[in-house]
Formats: structure tokens, C-alpha cells, sequence
């Protein structure tokens, strides 16, 4: 299959790029990973006039931790996958990135990527939530910081503007006795999730859940928090009375829908049980266990 | 150095010249942006031992190294490889001997059709240079973006074992000739 025509430039810094996009009069996309952008120009699903490539952009690939943890939006899943640091401090983010498509995917797929196509598929915007992130997005008029919670508008739909990249990824510093777990329900490698659950907790001293945030993948119009389950987990043991209340709570409010990939009940019922099966691995690795 | 130009397009798009390393061979070739890698091989280089699959990101058939890494070139434009280098399957042989990975297709039956396996021989060409000695999980875990429809992993995993061990006996042998 062969994509429609397409003016191509290629950056050489990100100012160039905005330049590029703003010059476009709306038609422009950014190529980075290009591993959902081009599948779907080679369907003619999308048939962008313009595309920019990024991939030349240096400095948009670095993972730095100083307090905060700050990933550049280019980073590859393959290599957020291998970074020491995020497997040693982030697993949540590693656990995420291993299950990206497939091994060959994730060598040119990027987390910018995956965070900007705003599939409720991906895998990464459910933990992004979890983890409480903000993107940095940069445009014509400077840098913008966006809270997580406003960056997914609706399917495919983020706040960024037709002229703004994505940069950067900000993940606070986890305060201590915090853990976080990504688990995905797949029928296949390569293939997106059934469903997919994303838990962050941190406990207090006496092993009770002082902070709990959870996202869900593929069970709504975007990925979204489990607000209701967060709430339930608040100021609890880590008992699994909770987690099984809280498992209930995530599954009442997914929002899924019957398709190829199972009934809605089905669904709703794996969101029930990954729920918690991802809470116990988050509490697991708060308590420094694997 | 080749230098050879597409056809002009009925679209009469704008071509743009790329110089891409495939093999170790410098290619300069004019190709519309919209080019996939994978067609700039097969078409312009007339290199037809990348095969395309799907052609919907699935089954690894067409997987090529860029720059080392094994990706799926029907799921790349030809203008991202420009100045980059290409390994395709022709290039594995050299000097009419046999890669490890295409030994070890030979003597374990690694191939049914054959159809994959230009694919799993890339792939697994990148997996043991960077991993010299792979467990059978992580033979299976490299090779699971590449489909066999005849289902013959059990032999593809035995030929990638073998390929390794080759290569590290060859390795070895290496490093006794030098002392």
C-alpha cells in the first residue's frame, strides 16, 4: 500500500520544525517513530500534505533524573526500555515500553509518539497518568507545561496545537515507599490491549496506602484514571480486601466497549482483575520487592 | 557508485535525491518522499530478497537493519534512510561463505516456505551480534515482531542456537589463532 502524496522536510532543530509546522497552514504533521503515522497513511486514514521529520533533531532523546525525572519525547521504546535508570527507579515505565507493538517496532517507536496519537490503545498514556506526569510542549510562542489530566481531549485528540511539539515527558520525584506496575492483557504480541492497567501507590510507615493513582488502557475514548479507586485506596491497608475493592471500582468506571478484542463485560471484568494484580506488584516493589 | 533515478510520477511529485549505504554499497537514488523503504529496495535497487508481507506493520517479513537495527522497512520512507546504512539478507553472505545465521537456517530446517525468512534471518543476525549467547526465551522474545505462517519456530529457535554457538566457536577459534 502506497501513502498519497506528501511534502516531506526534514529539522534540524526544534524552532525549525515549529517553523515548518506553523508555515503549513495546518496541514503539517510531525514524523518521528512514524509507527502509527505511517500504517495509517498507507490505509489513507489520514493523508497529511506535509510532513516534518524530527527524527534528525538532536538533544530531543536524553533522560536525565534530578529530582524529577525528564525524558525527551524522541526517546525510542527499545531504548527507554534498556535505560538503567528507568529500570532501576521507573519499572512502571519500563514494564510499559517492553510491551509497546513489538520488538522491531519499538526500535523506532518513540514515548513522544505514543503519548501524541492519543490512541486510548497505547500503552504509555495509562501510566503517565498513573505516574502524574506533565508534558512539555513547545510551539511558536514558547514552551507550555501540561498536567496529564488535560492532555488527552478525546480519541487521537490531545490540547497540543497543530503548530506545537511535544519535547519532553516530567515525571515528579516518587517520594519514598513508592512503587508503580503496568500489566497488559494481550492476545498476542504486537497486538493492543484488551485491557491494560497502570498502578502507582506510595505507602506511609506503617505499610498503609497513602497515595494511590491508577490509569486504564483501552476501556474508554482515551486512556483515563480510576479516580473512584484511587479514592477507595486512600488511607487503607494494603490488604486485599482493598485491593479488591478497588478492583471493583476501576472495573465500574471503565468504559469499554464489545469489538473484536471481547464482549464489554469481558473487558470490564479484566480491568477488574488486573486492577489488582497490578496494585499487588506496585505495593511489591514499594516494599522493595520485585 | 550506482547512480540511478526513479520514474517520474504521474502525480509529477517532487523526487528528492537519497544516498543510503546498503550493504556497504553507496546508493544515490531520486525517490518520491512517499517511497517506502522497502519499495526503494525492491524497486529501485531491484534488491528483491526483502519481502513484503502484510504490509500493515504485523509480520516482519520485510525487516531490515537501519544502522544495526532491525525495523520494518515497509514501515519507514526511503527519505528517512538517507545517510543512513542498510543490511539487507543479500548482504549476510560474504565471500561465498555462509553468515552463522544462514548456516544454521541450512542445517536446522529453519525454513518452510521460506517466505519469513529473509526477516528472521535479519533479525536474528542483529539479536546474536549483540547478545553472543541468547537463552531460548530471548531468541523467542527477539523474534516475536516476525510471523512464521507455517508456524515453524521450534526449528527457527534451533537455527539461531546454532547460528550462535557458530559464531562463538568461530570467535573462539579467532582469539586462539591471535595468541
Amino acid at each position: 500500500m502506497i501513502p498519497a502524496s506528501f511534502d516531506y522536510q526534514v529539522a534540524n532543530d526544534v524552532a525549525h520544525a515549529i517553523q515548518l509546522l506553523a508555515s503549513s497552514g495546518g496541514e503539517g504533521k510531525v514524523l518521528a517513530g512514524g509507527q502509527s503515522l505511517i500504517p495509517l497513511m498507507k490505509f489513507r486514514l489520514a493523508q497529511p500534505g506535509f510532513l516534518v521529520d524530527i527524527n534528525r533533531v538532536s538533544g530531543l532523546s536524553a533522560i536525565r533524573e534530578n529530582g524529577e525525572l525528564r525524558i525527551g519525547a524522541l526517546i525510542r521504546e527499545a531504548d527507554l526500555e534498556a535505560n538503567p535508570i528507568v529500570r532501576q527507579r521507573y519499572p512502571i515505565i519500563a514494564d510499559t515500553a517492553a510491551v509497546v507493538a513489538d520488538p522491531l517496532v519499538r526500535n523506532l517507536a518513540t514515548l513522544g509518539g505514543n503519548l501524541a496519537h492519543a490512541d486510548p490503545a497505547n500503552d504509555h498514556p495509562a501510566t503517565m497518568l498513573a505516574l502524574r506526569a506533565t508534558v512539555v510542549v513547545q510551539g511558536p510562542n514558547g514552551e507550555r507545561v501540561i498536567p496529564i489530566d488535560e492532555f488527552f481531549v478525546d480519541t487521537f485528540t490531545t490540547a497540543l496545537a497543530s503548530d506545537e511539539i511535544l519535547i519532553q515527558i516530567r515525571i515528579p520525584k516518587p517520594a519514598a515507599r513508592s512503587g508503580g506496575a503496568y500489566l497488559k492483557l494481550e492476545r498476542k504480541v504486537g497486538d493492543f490491549a484488551i485491557a491494560g492497567v497502570a498502578a502507582a501507590v506510595t505507602l506511609d510507615e506503617r505499610g498503609w496506602i497513602s497515595a494511590a493513582s491508577i490509569g486504564l488502557t483501552n476501556v474508554g475514548p482515551t486512556a483515563i484514571r480510576a479516580q473512584r479507586a484511587e479514592k477507595l485506596l486512600f488511607g487503607q491497608s494494603a490488604d486485599d480486601k482493598t485491593l479488591a475493592a478497588a478492583g471493583a471500582a476501576a472495573a465500574a468506571e471503565s468504559q469499554p466497549v464489545s469489538d473484536l478484542r471481547g464482549p464489554a463485560d469481558y473487558k470490564r471484568d479484566m480491568v477488574r482483575v488486573l486492577t489488582q494484580r497490578a496494585l499487588r506488584k506496585a505495593i511489591a516493589r514499594a516494599t522493595g520487592g520485585a | 557508485m550506482a547512480v540511478q533515478t526513479a520514474p517520474a510520477t504521474s502525480a509529477g511529485q517532487k523526487l528528492r535525491k537519497i544516498k543510503v549505504l546498503v550493504n556497504g554499497a553507496a546508493h544515490e537514488v531520486e525517490v518520491e518522499p512517499r517511497t517506502l523503504l522497502v519499495h526503494f529496495l525492491r524497486e529501485n535497487l531491484g534488491m528483491t530478497g526483502t519481502h513484503i508481507g502484510c504490509d500493515t506493520t504485523n509480520c516482519g517479513a520485510c525487516t531490515v537493519l537501519l544502522n544495526g537495527r532491525p525495523v520494518k522497512s515497509c514501515t519507514l520512507f526511503a527519505v528517512q534512510a538517507d545517510q543512513a546504512s542498510v543490511a539487507t539478507v543479500e548482504g549476510l553472505e560474504k565471500d561465498g561463505k555462509l553468515h552463522p545465521v544462514q548456516e544454521g537456517f541450512h542445517q536446522e530446517h529453519g525454513l518452510q516456505c521460506g517466505f519469513c525468512t529473509p526477516g528472521m534471518m535479519m533479525t536474528a543476525a542483529a539479536l546474536i551480534t549483540a547478545n553472543a549467547d541468547p537463552s531460548e526465551l530471548e531468541i523467542r522474545q527477539a523474534i516475536s515482531g516476525n510471523l512464521c505462517r507455517c508456524t515453524g519456530y521450534v526449528n527457527i529457535v534451533k537455527s539461531i542456537q546454532y547460528a550462535a554457538r557458530t559464531q562463538r566457536e568461530t570467535a573462539g577459534g579467532k582469539a586462539q589463532d591471535g595468541r
